[in-house]
Formats: structure tokens, sequence, C-alpha cells
């Protein structure tokens, strides 16, 4: 556990804002070498920015920055990584057209005296590293071709073994099946045995208080507690997270929880023998108005590929799909939308314009409606303040750059795109990945509200808790294919995992 | 309550004179390049800053403008169209060809009237485009592969055209505004500016506008917003090449002739407008308004080195170096917005 040891890295003082919005103010944070420190917060309370200033990405910033006890001022990512700090960030950056081992050594391929890269040498090499992590896959195979729970493994991997003092952890396992997070807790000890100090940021609670020595709570932008792990609870993190009491608000899901009768309702979509090349086989299925539809399977069990059909992005290579009972073979995205079907894919970075303010992202779904031909920009942003309003998006400014919205501020205004015009059936991937408490909560009032309007939902997710949380009826993807279907029947976590 | 707002989203502006100028850097690069040319040349030469100076860098300019109308568009989706200047001399080429030459005029043409051989020309280029739009879209050619081939094509359609003779004449109408004037003014200049102000008025105040702003900045995002992305890059390919067509008729009219490779300065002139102007080359970022004064720092640069005395030779290198000047800023400025928007 900690030692009395002098930190590695403090931090006084430190105040940030991006435009004029205060995302940090006055927060301390020190950091002991063979410490693994958890950070726990709602979104936009402020950890990742912390640890942005911490890697060298936000340079400008006031408060003193102490490595060694030493004055210290990161000018870029580059200095950070120099002084032996380096971060795994909460969106996945890998080159997927390189190879595994190019992404594990990028940026220092073994070389030899003239220069050249050593590929044999750099195989093995990598072979060895993602070995030690428990990763058995070949060197030499495309990155973009695995899952994208093992590309995330393999870039955390990267990263812990390049030989950096400090480890910066942001969201790392919310990609992650149980048997790789718990392959992941235990590197992270054995780094610990090393001496490496490493933080840990997470929206779950309970790997939070399992694998770390300390835990420090943000609250809009300030620090409100640090305790050892061993003396809290998961209920006192939620509380003093959120600052009011947080029984209600977290599920374990362990216990069985009934599914509703089914609907009667009329059937919105309706999929009938769906399938694509290796990813998808003989999907049929009918999702119906007033009903949210929970798509579960674990990583790569093919929901990519059905969102992604179901709004015209991939063309299956077999199967029908019909909108309110008329058959649709969807050309483009823009086919999709007319017909009524709206998705948001897991990717933020997929569906937004960052450097274009907010209120240029809610609206250009629907500018065909409020505009023939000339833009309404006032319309536009009347729109965008009533979304931005009842999302409680924050800051609440709409001629902001998405840009500087946080995470889970920028998945709202990802689903407020949708939302004006209501379409007939909603597809959203992962729509609580990597938020906290308080913003999934919101996120499953607004699923709801959307039912309780007449919307087809449907709600594809790795997430045993995200389904169990917002669906009437259950479907289980596995390898491509459906394989159980729970409905007016109790259904646990267990029981979800188990059909999966 | 919206006053308050207002208050408020001002008050919520990146704060200072240093975060501002840094993101608005793409503008104003360009025009204190064009200040500080200007101000060296008038200068240096006594006969640069006159009116009729003034009014012959607005003439010299002005099919360079036409074309780099379309051009703009396309760069703001974060493509390319290197096929603007062989559009624009195949149909100068075609509006004289349908035209009645001189007897001495040793073409195989075929006359019609003046309606009729312009409409025929303006759906040459439109076609052409529509060509660059197809492959760029349906096919998936990548538009810099793509134009360089149709950058062939009008070459060879040209070439069988006038088969290495010179025609003259051109209907009345584009004679009239690719040589005449009005009160003064040059009509050639006055339909590159309503072209020039046309452009800016669809890229802000049109839907189709916001799209191709939208696409420029994240092609991923509006497809998944639904927008439909093939047809607005399609769009800007057609509009394009009808703006070079028009640009190549009446420079055709202004030259008072139409030969193979009369427009091939035209399709670095027009790309470095667009580029020095500081639109991104990324997409998503700049408008008509950087494509005007890219117009005028290669105008004042090109006239002003005729002004002072300087070998004719170097001055093709100045002008590539001005080129690399204004790459590194466009380049830079992106970087710095990007780092202003963390």
């Amino acid at each position: 556990m900690r030692e009395d040891r002098s930190p590695i890295l403090e931090l006084l003082g430190i105040t940030k804002s991006f435009g004029g919005v205060e995302a940090l103010r006055g927060v301390d944070f020190a950091l002991s070498p063979g410490e693994i420190h958890g950070l726990v917060g709602e979104n936009g309370a402020g950890k990742s920015t912390l640890m942005k200033i911490i890697a060298g990405v936000h340079s400008e910033f006031s408060g003193r920055f102490l490595i060694d006890g030493k004055e210290t001022h990161f000018r870029s990512a580059r200095d950070a990584h120099a002084a032996g700090i380096a971060m795994v960030h909460q969106e996945l950056s890998v080159a997927p057209d390189l190879t595994v081992a190019e992404n594990v050594f990028l940026g220092n391929q073994p070389t030899n005296r003239f220069g050249l890269v050593q590929w044999r040498r750099m195989a093995r090499e990598a072979g060895e590293q993602l070995a030690r992590f428990g990763i058995d896959v070949d060197p030499m195979s495309r990155l973009g071709d695995l899952p994208i729970g093992l590309q995330q493994l393999i870039e955390i991997a990267r990263v812990l073994f390049s030989g950096a003092r400090i480890v910066i952890l942001d969201e790392p396992t919310s990609a992650l099946s149980p048997p790789e997070v718990e392959r992941l807790f235990a590197t992270l000890r054995r780094l610990r045995e090393e001496g490496t100090a490493i933080v840990f940021i997470s929206h779950f609670i309970e790997d939070i208080l399992l694998v770390s020595d300390t835990v420090t709570v943000f609250r809009n932008g300030r620090k409100v507690a640090e305790t050892a792990s061993a003396a809290t609870s998961k209920g006192a993190l939620i509380e003093a997270m959120i600052g009011r009491g947080g029984e209600a608000l977290e599920h374990s899901y362990t216990d069985d929880l009934m599914l509703p009768r089914p609907s009667d309702s009329s059937v919105v979509l309706k999929v009938d023998q769906l399938s694509l090349a290796r990813s998808l086989k003989d999907i049929s299925f009918e999702a119906r108005a007033g009903e949210v539809l929970g798509i579960y399977g674990f990583m790569g069990c093919g929901q990519q590929e059905l969102s992604r059909i179901l709004f015209g992005k991939l063309k299956p290579d077999g199967g029908t799909l019909a909108v309110d009972g008329t058959p649709k073979t969807f050309a483009s995205t823009a086919a999709a939308r007319r017909a009524g079907v709206a998705l948001v894919p897991e990717s933020r970075r997929d569906m937004l314009f960052h450097q274009e303010p907010v209120y240029k992202n809610i609206s250009i779904s629907i500018l065909d409606r409020i505009s023939s031909l000339l833009l309404k920009p006032a319309q536009e942003r009347d729109i965008a303040r009533r979304q931005v309003e009842q999302l409680q998006i924050r800051p609440p400014v709409v001629g902001l750059d998405l840009g500087m919205l946080s995470g889970g501020n920028q998945q709202k205004v990802a689903l407020a795109k949708w939302l004006t015009y209501p379409p007939k059936l909603l597809v959203l991937c992962e729509p609580t990945r990597g938020m906290d408490v308080g913003a999934k909560n919101d996120v499953i009032n607004i699923v709801r509200d959307l039912r309780a309007k007449g919307l087809a939902v449907i709600v594809l997710s790795t997430e045993p808790e995200t389904v169990l949380s917002l669906a009437d009826r259950i479907l289980v993807l596995k390898r491509g294919a459906l394989v159980r279907e729970f409905k007016n029947e109790p259904v646990s976590k267990d029981r979800l995992l188990e059909a999966a | 309550m919206a006053s308050s707002e207002t208050a408020l989203a001002a008050g919520q502006r990146p704060r200072g004179l240093a975060p501002f100028l840094r993101s608005q850097m793409r503008n104003i690069a360009p025009f204190l390049t064009l200040i500080f040319l200007s101000a060296f040349f008038a200068f240096a030469s006594p006969s640069f800053a006159t009116l009729d100076n003034l009014g012959n860098i607005l003439t010299q300019v002005s099919v360079t403008g036409i074309i780099a109308v379309g051009l703009t568009f396309v760069i703001l989706c974060a493509e390319i169209d290197l096929s603007i200047a062989g559009i624009a001399n195949v149909t100068g080429i075609a509006v004289a060809y349908f035209t009645l030459q001189e007897s001495y005029v040793n073409i195989a043409n075929i006359p019609l009237p003046g309606a009729a051989a312009i409409l025929l020309a303006i759906a040459l280029c439109a076609l052409l485009g529509l060509v660059n739009a197809l492959g760029l879209t349906v096919i998936g050619i990548p538009s810099f592969i793509m134009t360089l081939a149709m950058m062939q094509i009008a070459a060879g359609i040209s070439a069988l055209l006038v088969r290495g003779q010179i025609a003259y004449k051109v209907p009345s109408l584009i004679t009239t505004l690719g040589s005449g004037s009005i009160g003064g003014i040059p009509w050639i200049v006055i339909v590159a500016a309503i072209m020039l102000l046309g452009g800016h008025l669809v890229l802000t105040y049109t839907r189709f506008g916001r799209y191709v702003y939208m696409v420029g900045g994240n092609r991923e995002a509006a497809e998944y917003s639904g927008l439909n992305v093939k047809l607005i890059l399609g769009a800007v390919m057609v509009i394009s090449a009808v703006c070079s067509g028009i640009g190549g008729m009446l420079g055709v009219a202004h030259f008072g002739s139409a030969q193979q490779n009369e427009f091939d300065t035209y399709l670095l002139d027009s790309i470095a407008a667009v580029v020095v102007g500081g639109t991104s080359l990324f997409g998503g970022r700049g408008g008509i308004g950087n494509t005007i004064v890219g117009l005028f720092v290669l105008g004042v640069l090109n006239n002003g080195l005729d002004h002072v005395n300087i070998d004719s030779f170097l001055k093709i290198l100045i002008r590539g170096l001005i080129l690399l000047a204004a790459l590194i800023i466009n380049v830079y400025a992106q970087r710095l917005r990007e780092k202003a928007a963390e």
C-alpha cells in the first residue's frame, strides 16, 4: 500500500477554463510511486481535463506543476512523454491500417544500424509483450481487423509497457469483457509493485474500489474528497460525486428483473433474414411502436453491422427490411432518414462536428424541415436552446464550439440531433457508454419519454446494465445470430451473460 | 431573456485578443499579405497605385475569379478539381466551334445561332462535371485522380475540335461580356463580381451551403446525420465545371481567340487563389471572402512584378515561393484552430 514516499507528481491550485467556462478550480493533486490512484466524478467534473494537463495535452492553465519536486511546464504531449508520463485516452487512438506489432511499437520501432526496421524482431517482441498481458494475437495481423475490445487492450498494453513512470488510464475498461478487465487489473498491480504511479479514471466504481489505493472525487471542477479506497464505499463515493443520495440511481441488476408483456402496438420495423458476409446470419425480428427493444451481445457479435444496415450505411448481402409495412432498401443514410430511421453510433467522433457550434450540430439533421432554400439561423438557435435545456447540456451556450463540451455532454448533443422531429425508429448504440451515473439516468429518462411518445427504440449494447435498464424486450446476438429472446419473463445480468 | 443569453454567450467566448487572433489566423494572414504586397509595390513603383492600374488588376483576375468560385466549393468539401483549366479551355473552344467563323479559319465547325452555341457549351461543361461527379461518388475514384483524367479528356476534346487551328468568333453576347465594358467598367469584372457574390450567398445563406461546410468539416458525421453526402459532392463537382466553363467562354472572348492550351496557367492560379486566401485544404473552413482576398494577392503580385524592374524569369520563382508560404500558413492555421478548439 501507500507508504510515506515523496510524491513523484504534485499539482497545486490548478485552474483551467475553456472559453470562459471553468473546468477546474483550484485543484490540488499528488501522486506517489507505486500507487494506483482512482478518479471518479460525473461527466464534465474535470477528471479528464486534469489528466490532459498532466499529459501535456493542455498547456495553458494556472497553478503550480511539480515533478520530483521540481517546477515544470509541459508545452506538449511530447514533453510529458519525455518526462515519463503516458496516457490512454478515452477515445481509441490506434492506427487501424497498421499491424499489431507496428501499433505496439508506434514511434519507436526497433531498427538496425542502417536505420531499417527490424520486422522480425519487432513482431517477436510485440508478441512477447502482449503475451505478458495475456493477449494472443498474430503480431503481423492488421489491427483494424480485430474486435474493438482487443484493439483497446493492445493500446493499453502499448502504454503500460512503454516504460513510463506515470501512466494515466481514462475509462480503460468500458469496451472490455470481464476476463479482460481482470487481466488489466493484474497487470496494473504488477506495475505498481515495480513502482509505477497509475491514475485510473472510471465510471465503474466497483472497479475503482477493487484496484486503486486512493480515490479522489471531483464535482463541478473541484476536488471534493480524497480517501483511501479501503475506507470508503460505493454509496459514499456516489454521494460525494453527485452531492445527493445516490442509492436509487445505481442498480446492480444482479437480481431478476421482470420484463413487461410484449406490446401489441403496430410494427414499425420488420427485419427478415438479414445476412452480411461473416458478420450476420439470418437475422429476423420486429420492433414495435412504444417499445424499447434491447439487443445484447459481446463485442464483435455483429451489433455494429446490424445498426449500420438499419441506417443505410451498410448494404446487407441478403434479407429484407420493412418500415411501417413498406419494404425498403436504403441506398444511403439520407434514404434511411427520410424513411424515419435515426441512428446514434457508439463513437461521438463519427457523429459530431467538433469545430462547429453546438446549434449547427443539433440542426444538421433537420435543416430540410425548417428551411427549404435559405437557412433560418434564429430558428436553428431556438430549437437548439430548447434541446439544450431539455437535455440539460452544459454549458448551456448554443454558440460554443462542440469540441469545448465534455464527452457526456457531446453524447447528449448527438441524441439531441434527432429529437426535434422524432423519427419512427431510433437506433442507439451504446447510449450510456463512458457516462457517469447522473448522465446515464438522464439518458434513460429521455429514452423512456420517447417510448411514451410512441417511438420504436432499439438499444444495442455490450453492457448488460445498459440493456437491462432500458429494454422492454431483449434479444441476444451471438456471433452474428439471434440466439435468445427475453420477453414477459424474469431476466438478470447472469441470465443475459449466460445466453450470450 | 434573449439579451442575457447573448451577454452570456459573449462572456463564454474565448477571452482576450490573442486566442481570438489565433483562431482567425486563416483570415488575417492573407489580408496582411495583401496589404504588405500593395504597400511594397506602391512604394517601389509610382505607376502601381493608380486607379487605372486597379482596373487592370481587376480585369486580370476576372477569369481566375470566375473559375475560383466553383473551386472554392470543391476545396471546402476537402476535394480537389484539377480539370478546371481543361474544362475552361474546351468550353471556350466549343462555343467558338458552334459559331460561324471567318472564311480563313480552317475548322470544320457547325455554326449555330448564338443562344444555341452558348447553351451547348454550358451543357458540355456540365456534362464533363457530371462525369467527374459520377467517377468520384459512384465509382469512388479519388477526386485528385478523377479530375486528372478529366483534364486530359478535356484537352483531348479541345484538340479534336480545333485540330491545331485557331478560332476567333464567339456569339456576340459572349463577346460583349468578355471584352466589352459599360460605363468604363469591363463586363468581365462585373460578371466575376456577380458570380463571386452569388457563390458567397449560396455558401452562407442556403441549406446547400451549410451542407458543403458540414461535409467538408466531417464527412463521416455528415453521413451519420443522414445527409446525402454523395449528392453534395457530386453537386460541387458540377458547379466547379460550370464555373470553369463560363470562365472559359468569357476568357476566349477576352483574349480574342480560342485555341489549344490557352488556359493552362489558370489551373495553378485558381487553386492558388483559393488556398492563398485561406480556405482550408482539409475542408470545412474558409469561403468566397477568402478566395477574393487570395485573388487580389495573386493579382497584385502578378501585376506589381510587371511594374518593378525585375527579371521576368525570376517572377515565376517568386510566385512559387509566395504559394509555398501560403500553404504553410494554411496548414499552420488549421493546427492553431484545432488547438484553440480543444
